[in-house]
């Protein structure tokens, strides 16, 4: 429950501020919490100045069987035969997470004719990888992926999953955690150890990033993450390394289904996918007229990135919704964000305020993309992309 | 800041939510497009269906809501609030819709009313023509009886929906010689043979509202297609009228504080001289007067409406001020609003610039401003000569 | 066709505004709503059921106050809502929510559809649906994008988005489904609708109505916990270029040079 330290608390009402269900008010110079109202959603917690505010479990039950779990997963994904470049991002952060416990990393590899990655993630860090492959696996089933991975971690108990919070990694990932009956953290941003318990400690945004939440398992094994891609760096390959491929053909039983994949269409003929891409130039409101997009995608293509939108932009039917960034679309962390003629709607910003570097172009002086954008050029996009692409083209010989 | 109490039920707060919320959601959005490309707004006449807006002043029995006309202004303020044009279009259906259950046969209404009120059907009222604007008596279409059928000749102009509505309430004369007591009112509807429609009218604004003229060429309807009886024509349209002002007013209001509204959103942010122009005493007073001009409309409007409502009979004078003292304050206000932002006001980048184009035509339609004038102060001078 | 509908109330993210001077994000007077990806998944739900017949059954859990949210669905269509409410449901991490949104789900009888929206807003973790069809035993796709019903009625054509591109798949019913926002457009309420919803009865299941296990609802059920937050600092990074267009564009590709991306 919501515990107010009445010592510390000084009355401020920052908190009753914060609660978006007026569970929290000020009454004679301390907060009072209603626990019929509160939802534990913590945000006051964060809000409060003081640190007069915890919250805090009641149960203390522990699992004396946490210590039959050892080593570290990540669970490789492959499209078609490729892996995704996540995967490797995984294996890269794993491989550090497995040092600090002395433990192994494994990786799990499942699909068809997809062997042949194994050395590749040996190279990236893996110990010995768990390969299933069966033509049943060529194609992407939740339910058949979800019970081939459960029954694997119910034989080998490993303390820690990792996989990917891509869309294939966020729909069956939760299924096995759900077999499994144990935690799992969505979309992490940042993954540690805490030394005295090997417990991981799960890092990832929330209210749409407005906060960033750790998060740990303590009593249930294993513990699951997703990762957001891109946010971890890939590290170097070990082309010469050694590790052990062990095959498994998954059993019957597990690859019972009741749906299928009929067809897989691939929408975006080039260029990088928006949630991978380092680069994203997106489009606004303030461009105008659709016919000014193309700038918005030259500028994309030269600097080797992807078109973003807002959801204005996708509402006028100038780009497909996959392109929109944002609340109800995607949320990005590239290197560098270019926003043309984007206002800086918090729904918008939400899925864009990840990326290391922010530019915005705007003619709007006010525009609320300029608080956080790291360089703000007030002009009409009109003309000042012309001038960039110029520049930069020139810039490249 | 309080606001003035209106003593709003929950369902009239309702009415004023949701019409609010399609305003912003669903109008606001397109409707700079609608006004550059002279659109009709087929998708938001199907919003406002699906909100049950179309039924608001319909009787239950026949799927409507059975409130009456200050829940209409309630609605129509909000939605002018987004678009007159737009407004405009959906006000003529009650329009259009009123006649009949006005003056409608049990059957009439059992065939019309439901498809009004769930805005299957959109409905036109044809009265003007080139000749009869304010002068109404001058109408020249006629209707002549020929056995079972009327055969109906002449062109109504000006007519809101014209050719976008599936149902007309028009007025002819049956008896040229009697004048105004000669007019009889009928429903027609699309399709009719030898009904067809004039050219869309290009206008100054109000541009996603269609108007085009209503063409009759010997179109022949069946005999019960009457509304009300012979020679009654002329105190319908005058009854309707009266009941639809207020709503007219009420458009006015909506307008007038969406201009409001972007006037002080841009003082406020828009620096000259090193200050944000809300803070010169030129700027203030304007907006001082912009908003108490608004609440008196809006406080006139609500009463007058609710007047109405409460059952009072003879409300030409009430309505007639409803009507005028709300759309001149809208003309006042949205030209007032184009002054406060300048250049950029006259600019089509920025929305008063529509907003004053739209306000003209509520100072003209519906009974100019001077013929509200002219009624209330015939009603002045009937109700002095009986004290 | 029996439909239910999971959806969440949710504080407004355009509530949430930037302290400049700060440089933080504040959530200010936050106005609650329905998780706006919900709204797909119910406007899918009423157009199903106007095409196939059978209800709609919207599920919630939350707070007495998430009553709000269930009114409003009933005010866009949905025939029934059920609040799931109770303090030992507060804290719930995605294992133990699903578990008593399934608990519901079992209580109301047999389903041909359960649809969710593919995330929440403020949550965002995207596993309440995928982990509710588990429980349930039924199958799931997620990001849904398109749907169409075949004849038998018991099998379903779908789109599922993914990164590059997406999947057609076929699914027999009953199935779970969390869907996109370009699956459709949310209707707007209707006045019936509405004053309908503001007489509807919602009743109200607590953990002991469900027949929940005391230990597997709410915080106590949650095998995740949270240990800190903390906000995410914007550094006072803002700079406006200066200078001319030519002038600002040069200023620009100098510091995207700087940080190595040119």
């Amino acid at each position: 429950m919501l515990r107010v330290d009445r010592k510390k608390c000084v009355g401020c009402g920052e908190c009753e501020e914060a609660c978006a269900f007026e569970a929290i008010c000020v009454k004679d110079n301390v907060a009072v919490v209603d626990p019929n109202v509160c939802t534990l959603c913590g945000a006051c917690v964060d809000t409060c100045p003081e640190g007069a505010l915890e919250i805090s479990s009641n149960s203390g039950e522990a699992d004396a069987d946490l210590d039959l779990w050892r080593g570290v997963w990540v669970v490789a994904e492959c499209r078609g035969r490729a892996l995704a470049p996540v995967s490797l991002e995984l294996l890269t952060q794993a491989r550090g997470l497995a040092d600090r416990l002395d433990t192994a990393l494994t990786a799990v590899l499942m699909g068809y004719e997809v062997g042949s990655e194994s050395q590749r993630l040996i190279s990236y860090g893996a110990d010995r990888v768990l390969l299933v492959e069966h033509p049943e696996l060529a194609a992407f089933i939740e339910e058949v992926y979800g019970n081939i991975l459960a029954d694997l971690v119910r034989k080998e108990r490993p303390e820690i999953i990792l996989a990917g919070a891509t869309a294939m990694g966020r729909s069956y990932i939760p299924r096995v955690a759900t077999l499994l009956e144990t935690g799992l953290t969505a979309d992490c941003t940042g993954l540690d150890i805490r030394e005295e318990d090997r417990a991981l400690l799960q890092t990832r945004p929330a209210f749409g990033g407005n906060l960033l939440a750790t998060i740990v398992c303590p009593r249930h094994r294993p513990q699951m993450a997703t990762v957001r891609p891109h946010v971890m760096k890939v590290g170097v390959p070990d082309l010469g390394r050694k590790g052990e491929v062990i095959s498994i053909s998954p059993k019957e039983e597990l690859l019972k289904h009741r749906s299928r994949v009929l067809e897989s269409v691939k929408e975006q003929a080039e260029g990088p996918n928006l949630t991978e891409a380092k680069v994203i130039v997106t489009a606004g409101r303030g461009l105008e007229a659709k016919e000014n997009l193309a700038l918005v995608r030259e500028l994309a293509d030269l600097l080797g990135g992807a078109l973003g939108a807002t959801r204005a932009v996708v509402d006028a039917g100038w780009v497909s919704d996959r392109s929109q960034i944002g609340q109800t679309g995607v949320t990005v962390s590239p290197k560098l964000y270019i926003g043309c003629g984007v206002s800086g709607a918090i729904q918008h910003i939400v899925g864009m305020q990840g990326a290391e570097i922010i530019v915005a172009i705007n003619r709007d002086a006010e525009a609320p993309i300029f608080n956080i954008a790291h360089y703000g050029v007030l002009g009409d996009v009109k003309e000042i992309l012309p001038l960039l692409i110029q520049r930069i083209k020139k810039e490249r010989g | 800041m309080t606001q003035v109490n209106y003593f709003l039920t929950e369902e009239q707060q309702m009415i004023v939510d949701l019409a609010r919320q399609i305003a912003v959601e669903k109008i606001i959005p397109v409707r700079a497009e609608l006004d550059r490309e002279e659109k009709f707004p087929r998708e938001i006449m199907r919003d406002l269906a699906q909100a049950d807006l179309f039924g608001l002043y319909i009787p239950e029995e026949y799927g409507g809501l059975a409130r009456g006309c200050f829940e209409n202004c309630l609605a129509v303020e909000q939605l002018a609030y987004g678009c007159i044009a737009v407004t405009t279009t959906f006000a003529a259906s009650a329009l259009g819709g009123y006649p009949i259950l006005l003056f409608g046969s049990d059957e009439q209404k059992a065939r019309y009313l439901p498809d009004i009120a769930s805005g299957r059907r959109l409905v036109a009222f044809g009265l003007t023509e080139a000749n009869a604007g304010s002068d109404a008596a001058r109408i020249q279409t006629t209707a002549v009886e020929d056995g079972d059928y009327w055969v109906i000749n002449g062109t109504k102009q000006w007519i809101t929906s014209g050719g976008e509505a599936d149902i007309y309430t028009i007025i002819a004369m049956t008896d040229r010689k009697k004048g105004a007591r000669g007019a009889t009112a009928f429903i027609l509807e699309k399709g009719d043979p030898g009904f067809g429609f004039g050219k869309k009218e290009r206008k100054m604004g109000l541009m996603a509202s269609s108007t085009r003229e209503l063409l009759f060429n010997d179109c022949r309807i069946p005999k019960e297609r009457i509304l009300g009886r012979r020679g009654q024509g002329f105190i319908l349209a005058m009854k309707t009228l009266d009941l639809a002002r207020p709503g007219i007013g009420a458009i006015g209001v909506g307008l007038a504080q969406a201009a409001l509204d972007e006037a002080v959103k841009y003082a406020r942010q828009r620096i000259q001289f090193d200050q944000p122009i809300i803070s010169f005493q030129a700027i203030q007073h304007m907006l001082a007067d912009m908003a108490t001009r608004i609440e008196a409309s809006r406080a006139l409007v609500y009463s007058i409406a609710r007047t109405i409502d409460a059952g009072a009979r003879d409300v030409a004078k009430l309505s007639a001020m409803a009507k005028v003292f709300a759309t001149d304050t809208a003309m006042q206000v949205t030209t007032d609003a184009v002054q406060i932002l300048g250049g950029y006001g006259y600019m089509k980048d920025y929305p008063v610039e529509k907003m004053m184009r739209d306000a003209k035509v509520l100072q003209i339609y519906e009974g100019t401003n001077q013929i509200m004038r002219n009624i209330i102060g015939k009603a002045l001078n009937k109700e002095y000569a009986k004290k | 066709m029996n439909i239910v509908v999971c959806i969440k109330q949710v504080p407004d993210a355009q509530s949430v505004h930037f302290d400049t001077e700060k440089g933080t994000l504040v959530r200010g007077e936050a106005e609650a709503i329905i998780n706006p990806f919900d709204l797909h998944a119910l406007e899918a739900g009423i157009q199903m059921r106007d095409s196939y017949g059978g209800e709609v059954v919207v599920l919630t859990m939350g707070p007495p106050q998430a009553e709000d949210a269930l009114r409003e669905a009933l005010g866009l269509g949905a025939d029934r809502g059920i609040l799931l409410s109770d303090r030992a449901f507060a804290g719930a991490d995605t294992l133990a929510t699903t578990y008593t949104l399934a608990k519901a789900i079992d209580r109301l009888g047999p389903v041909d559809l359960v649809l969710c929206g593919r995330q929440a807003i403020d949550g965002d973790t995207a596993q309440v649906g995928p982990g509710l069809a588990t429980r349930l035993g039924i199958p799931c796709v997620t990001s849904v994008s398109t749907l169409e019903v075949l004849d038998d009625r018991k099998t379903m054509h779908l789109r599922r988005v993914c990164e590059e591109g997406y999947d057609l798949i076929e699914v027999e019913m009953p199935a779970l489904l969390t869907v996109v926002a370009s699956l459709n457009t949310p209707r707007l309420p209707s006045l019936k609708g509405k004053i309908r919803a503001r007489k509807a009865e919602i009743p109200v299941w607590d953990a002991q109505e469900l027949g929940a296990e005391p230990g597997r609802v709410g915080l106590v059920g949650s095998p995740t916990q949270v240990v800190s937050t903390s906000v995410p600092k914007f550094e006072a990074r803002r700079e406006m270029l200066e200078g001319s267009p030519e002038g600002q564009v040069e200023a620009l590709v100098a510091r995207l040079k700087e940080a190595g991306i040119l």
